[in-house]
């Protein structure tokens, strides 16, 4: 009685919570979408597709083919990093293997904003990594680190990596060492192993880590704006930049419904192949 | 005239950190028998099949195969396959690509895999269900794909891994026939590993008896049964019965001993002296039981009392408790003369045996 009365109580205000601050501040974004833009009230209540009509703009599909380049760029350097990663992570004993998963988890303590900005003490000219360079001598003048498609990169790869790593040494975890050794057994070589064996037996977890990195770092603005200056504009960019700093609201509710239905696409593949893995028989082996 | 080994072990030694798993053992495999490893948990007998495999590297020793030498090749270059206990089947594979698996590694033309998963398939009788998913069969099932896959790779040893343990009693014995006919059939030689002296007996050509890393004995089924060597074999494989005695004579290949003050005769194989101390063991069904009503000869026997009787169908089982307070386990097979034989708690009986059927060591 007691529980379940506690059970209603936290189901239902999480459900509040939800509706007041994810449910109905997206019935706006919809709504804005459609409406048109008032140099006064923001919006006019007027029904429009004009917001539509402006994204499909050249600039803005340039901007959206470049962020998607951009977070499938982040999620193969993730997932090249983050395989071998997990794979030693799961053979170390346990005592070290707890203590090295902690320490990825422990960045997440710090917000993520913090986390760039100390990025950028990095990077900068004057920056850590420049100042030991030519304090070492290994180059003469400071690096141009700061603003670059690579601190992008690095950036973002830093800040998502563990979203990749958890999800592929949980399905690499699971990964039965017995048909590593049925797989020698009938005479496959290592290469044979990793493609026949490893690799589709923790799809898995690469597709789960995947869309885990793909989906947030098509969003993420703050990043590339750090790192990447005005050099780089993405999604993320695009749609804070409609909201904060032109004010045409009805053109960034419509570039924010658009990112929602890319990502739904790609969830739903997601959703597709997971069940198709467990369709596959990774589900009930004993 | 022997043949020579196909495999052979010589002076084989295992250690993990500092626990001796096998401990300079040497074992002959000959072409085309049905060799088990038998022994507790934790005797070894595993990693002597992985060792064989491939699968753990040699601490000292050597193995060789047709008579080269093993000692370093991967276990993809060994032409021994194995059925895992588990049966380790690839989960994301049909059963047609589980069994084909091999031959793929060894690129074999479509036609040519097409052809022999089929031949294999059927050698386990598992045709027509190729397309079905690991996960859809049953243990059973799951245990033939297992076999199919390792045989279709025409290897010259099997290794089997308790491939028997997973199922239940009456699948069991199933497939210890289909495992024996499999054998026939292939005429490859079969390393079988297992814990149960049943399974063991019942299948083997010869049963190497394994304790503590090393082989307490090696035998036929019947040798290792009837004439265990040492204590280790005869207590592990079935019941048995232990008398402490003393040797009191010595004849010609016989002798006496005596037991609880009773003087019997008994082979003396081991050629013991006078004054030693023996012990004589006796299969439960080898030794007899007279009620005390029917005893008339004088015979030595050691008396008793009847604790307990357990019918069992086709054998009653008694619990003897012995005047001198031993408890001892008799087997008596339903005799078609002696129908009239029905023991009751609390009777008074006589043991004996015939002379030669006991073991003393």
């Amino acid at each position: 009685m007691v529980r379940s009365r506690f059970r209603n109580f936290s189901i239902g205000s999480t459900m509040l919570w939800i509706i007041i601050f994810v449910v109905v501040p997206y019935i706006f974004v919809v709504l804005f979408s459609f409406l048109e833009r008032d140099p006064v009230t923001t919006v006019a209540w007027r029904f429009t597709l004009a917001g539509y009509g402006e994204i499909l703009s050249p600039v803005f599909l340039k901007v959206c083919w470049y962020s998607l380049l951009l977070a499938l760029g982040t999620t193969v350097i993730s997932l090249l990093v983050a395989y071998p990663f997990a794979f030693f992570l799961v053979r170390l004993p346990e005592a070290y293997r707890r203590i090295l998963l902690l320490l990825m988890i422990i960045p997440f303590w710090t917000s993520s904003l913090i986390r760039t900005y100390a990025l950028v003490i990095l990077f900068k000219a004057n920056g850590i990594i420049n100042t030991f360079l030519l304090w070492t001598g290994v180059i003469d003048e400071p690096l141009n680190l700061l603003y670059t498609q690579t601190a992008v990169f690095v950036g973002l790869v830093y800040t998502l990596l563990p979203f990749m790593v958890l999800p592929l040494y949980t399905s690499i975890h699971k990964l039965d060492w017995r048909l590593i050794d049925a797989a020698r057994d009938l005479g496959a070589t290592s290469r044979h192993i990793f493609f026949r064996i490893i690799l589709p037996l923790t799809m898995p977890g690469i597709v789960a880590g995947s869309t885990m990195v793909f989906l947030p770092a098509l969003g993420l603005f703050y990043i590339p704006d750090f790192l990447g200056g005005a050099r780089s504009m993405l999604i993320g960019n695009f749609i804070k930049n409609q909201f904060l700093t032109t004010g045409n609201w009805p053109v960034g509710s419509a570039a924010s419904v658009f990112l929602t239905l890319i990502m739904c696409l790609f969830l739903y593949v997601y959703f597709l192949s997971s069940r198709k893995a467990h369709t596959g028989g990774m589900g009930d082996m004993a | 005239m022997e043949k020579p080994p196909i495999v052979c072990l010589q002076g084989v030694t295992k250690r993990f950190d500092d626990v001796t798993a096998v401990d300079s053992l040497s074992l002959d495999i000959y072409q085309g028998e049905f060799l088990t490893l038998l022994g507790p948990s934790g005797c070894g007998k595993t990693t002597v099949l992985r060792l064989i495999a491939g699968f753990e590297t040699l601490t000292s020793g050597e193995i060789s195969m047709n008579g080269s030498r093993l000692n370093g090749t991967p276990p993809n270059k060994r032409n021994v396959n194995t059925v895992f206990q588990s049966y380790a089947l690839f989960p994301h594979m049909s059963v047609f690509e589980n069994i084909a698996f091999g031959l793929r590694m060894k690129q074999y033309e479509a036609k040519a895999i097409q052809g022999q998963v089929m031949e294999a398939l059927d050698i386990v009788k598992m045709t027509g269900l190729e397309m079905r998913m690991p996960h859809q069969l049953s243990g059973g099932q799951q245990q033939r794909v297992a076999m199919a896959r390792a045989i279709v790779n025409k290897p010259q040893v099997l290794l089997l891994d308790e491939p028997l343990s997973a199922l239940d009693y009456r699948l069991r014995q199933e497939m210890e026939i289909e495992l024996k006919r499999v054998h026939r059939q292939l005429g490859i030689t079969f390393v079988f590993v297992t814990h149960d002296q049943e399974e063991a007996i019942s299948m083997s050509d010869r049963i190497a008896v394994m304790n503590e890393g090393r082989i307490e004995q090696i035998g036929t089924p019947i040798q290792i049964y009837e004439e265990p060597e040492n204590m280790f074999v005869a207590k592990f494989v079935g019941e048995i019965n232990v008398f402490d005695g003393s040797v009191r004579e010595v004849n010609n290949g016989s002798a006496v001993v005596d037991i609880h003050g009773e003087s019997f005769p008994v082979q003396n194989r081991k050629k013991f002296g006078i004054g030693s101390d023996v012990k004589v063991l006796l299969r439960p069904e080898d030794i007899q039981v007279t009620v005390d009503e029917e005893w008339t000869n004088g015979e030595p026997s050691l008396a008793g009392r009847v604790e307990e009787v357990i019918y069992k169908g086709k054998t009653v089982d008694l619990i003897v408790k012995l005047d001198d307070g031993e408890t001892i386990f008799v087997t008596q097979f339903f005799n078609e003369d002696q129908e009239n034989v029905i023991y009751r708690e609390g009777q008074r009986v006589h043991i004996t045996w015939l002379y030669g059927w006991e073991v003393v060591l």
